[in-house]
């Protein structure tokens, strides 16, 4: 008995921790001086913590139940769902906008590092009316579809439009094709670039081609 | 009581304080860094506004010769500005994360400093003199009616009054690409190393165009990331040697003769953790705020949030002092956590003689602990004990049920009056201590 009620206060525990790291994550977005790589990996490493002991004590607690990761569908999920969808609506946000510098990058890839294997669980157990409402929020000011990524220098050896460094984006697009992302397309020297869109319900692909440049440029290729 | 550092019984007395009484604190003034020079004569501080303040140290007044000297305000000057990175959609903060002085070589001082992007080498130089009598230029700098020139004169040097100027005389810009966390000078006094996240690269003072990447522990997938770089130091006195500390409370000491990136380390310092007091933030408290080399060259001192840890450059399987700085704070680790107290990074100094060491804390305590006879103390900078050579009263903070007289209980610290930066005169017991806004100045008593 005792058991139970210490394995449900570490329960909930681990659940307001993970509260409060998203909603730092999500405010450190909009901090001057832009993300804090450090923090955000430390605050990344807290959540992954407080998930595992969660689901450890959720095991504990009912053990031999049929899908261990049920419990994410109730009320931990739906808290969840309202805050990793604005914190997934940011990065595609800020991902035209401030596009793929490194340091926002690295620290969205910091915080998608941790959220990655939630993500995974949640795909796995959440309804489709709520896989629904994991679509980008604010589509109107997403930045419009002509731009280029916007990173002003590579990186050593990397190349542009290389795909796992063009976009924060791509590892989370690769491993959950239920959010509805624009795949950073390749590019060949003739200044055409191919862009994958990967739909959210059925999950086909469709490529579309468009000329490549910058704003001020035309489109036409020289 | 007496108070504690050397080895002797020092008694710890208010100097002075600077800064504004004023409750209402605006955040470009909160002092972000303090550093003596390599004397002692000067001590700078930066803000969070990008400025830079120097004090002088002055000499003793001939009346009261067992006194010593007061700080007084050198030079003030805007290092950084806020910028914005229109690229990137990034805004830089004007910030001065680290003030250090280079060794001085003629009558000018220099020093760099650097906000989160962009390092700023500055000449700080007096002029007293000023030259009269030119033959072309009126003494308000008109030009002369080349007519009225009758005669030739030598133009003579006259006193002024005092004028420091500070100017910058190299930008090490554009080369990181994470938030700078530390410069280091080397001992060779030509070179210098800058540390961010994932980087460290060394310059050279002359050239602003290039530096070499020394240290580059960036993953290929960022998503492997699972340390960030926290602080790096030369050795004091091996120009090829330094150390930098990581999120995972290591430290690494690299040996730039082994190879030109230096991302294998000589040497790994890593102390085993402790089972027992696993938690949910074990991992955040581990993690290393500062790393400071002793003055021999023979230890380093690490501080991670809860304790300081002097190591052995020979020995990298422990740490050969750990000194618990707030021990009562671990039982309230998620409430620093909301309130984000948790990520703040503490600065740790050795003394001049590296017998005692000094750290901050929170309710603007600040800890000194003696390395010979392993006692501590606990003292607070405050306006209350901010009389004139008033000596300090050791504070304690009650972590038992009984709460005795003059003790405070852990739930009543302000945690929003935190000391991060330190810092200890090289030769005298005089130190400097930030909180917030104000740079409180103390100094043993006996001579």
């Amino acid at each position: 008995m005792s058991a139970t009620s210490t394995a449900m206060e570490v329960n909930a525990e681990a659940r307001r921790i993970l509260a409060v790291s998203i909603s730092k994550l999500y405010a450190s977005r909009t901090q001057r001086g832009g993300l804090r790589l450090h923090r955000s990996l430390l605050v990344s490493l807290v959540m992954r913590s407080a998930r595992d002991i969660y689901h450890a004590s959720r095991e504990s607690e009912a053990p031999g139940a049929p899908t261990p990761q049920e419990p994410m569908d109730s009320s931990p999920s739906s808290e969840e769902q309202k805050q990793l969808p604005p914190q997934e609506a940011e990065p595609a946000q800020t991902e035209p906008q401030c596009a793929l510098s490194p340091a926002p990058q690295t620290a969205v890839e910091a915080e998608e590092c941790a959220c990655d294997s939630e993500i995974t669980e949640d795909k796995e157990n959440m309804s489709p009316a709520a896989r629904q409402s994991r679509k980008r929020r604010s589509k109107a000011s997403a930045a419009p579809d002509f731009l280029p990524s916007k990173r002003a220098r590579l990186e050593p050896g990397e190349e542009r439009y290389a795909a796992p460094l063009g976009s924060c984006r791509v590892g989370a697009a690769e491993t959950h094709g239920d959010l509805h992302q624009r795949v950073p397309g390749h590019s060949d020297d003739s200044g055409w670039v191919k862009t994958t869109e990967i739909d959210p319900l059925t999950g086909t692909r469709t490529e579309t081609e468009r000329p490549w440049k910058f704003e001020g440029e035309t489109g036409s290729v020289s | 009581m007496a108070g504690v550092a050397g080895g002797n019984d020092f008694q710890w007395c208010f100097s002075q304080v600077k800064g504004a009484i004023d409750e209402d604190v605006a955040e470009a003034d909160i002092i972000s860094t303090v550093e003596f020079n390599y004397s002692g004569e000067l001590l700078a501080t930066g803000d969070k506004g990008g400025r830079v303040v120097i004090f002088q140290h002055e000499q003793e007044s001939k009346s009261r010769p067992h006194l010593r000297g007061e700080y007084n305000v050198y030079s003030t000057f805007q290092s950084h500005e806020p910028e914005f990175d229109y690229l990137k959609s990034l805004e830089i903060e004007e910030k001065i994360n680290k003030i250090r002085w280079l060794p001085q070589q003629n009558a000018a001082h220099f020093l760099l400093s650097t906000n989160d992007k962009t390092i700023k080498l500055w000449k700080i130089s007096e002029r007293d003199k000023r030259a009269e009598g030119y033959n072309l230029k009126d003494e308000d700098g008109r030009l002369r009616d080349p007519f009225r020139i009758t005669s030739l004169r030598v133009p003579v040097l006259m006193p002024m009054d005092l004028m420091v100027e500070a100017s910058p005389r190299r930008i090490f810009a554009n080369a990181h690409t994470y938030h700078i966390n530390s410069i280091s000078v080397n001992s060779d006094h030509e070179t210098y190393l800058s540390a961010d996240d994932l980087r460290i690269n060394l310059w050279h003072l002359e050239i602003t165009d290039r530096s070499f990447n020394i240290v580059d522990i960036k993953p290929a997938n960022m998503e492997e990331l699972t340390e960030v770089i926290t602080a790096a130091e030369c050795h004091p006195h091996q120009c090829n040697v330094f150390v930098y500390s990581s999120s995972k409370g290591t430290i690494r000491l690299c040996d730039m003769r082994a190879a030109a990136l230096c991302d294998r380390h000589s040497k790994f310092f890593e102390e085993p953790e402790d089972p027992s007091s696993r938690s949910f933030f074990s991992e955040i408290i581990s993690s290393i705020s500062d790393v400071k080399f002793s003055h021999s060259g023979r230890y380093m001192m690490t501080r991670d949030y809860l304790s300081v840890k002097v190591w052995d450059l020979n020995m990298e399987n422990r740490p050969v002092e750990t000194y618990q700085v707030h021990e009562y704070l671990r039982s309230k680790l998620c409430s620093l956590y909301e309130n984000d107290c948790i990520f703040d990074k503490f600065e740790c100094c050795w003394n001049g003689s590296d017998s005692a060491i000094m750290t901050g804390s929170y309710n603007n305590f600040f800890r000194m602990f003696d390395r010979n006879t392993r006692r501590d103390i606990t003292l607070e900078a405050s306006r209350e004990s901010s009389k004139p050579r008033a000596t300090l009263k050791p504070r304690k903070v009650s972590t038992g049920g009984k709460r005795k007289k003059d003790e405070i209980s852990v739930d009543s610290l302000d945690f929003n009056k935190k000391i991060l930066h330190t810092a200890w005169h090289p030769k005298d017991n005089v130190i400097a201590v930030a909180a917030t806004n104000n740079l409180y100045i103390f100094q043993d008593k006996i001579n």
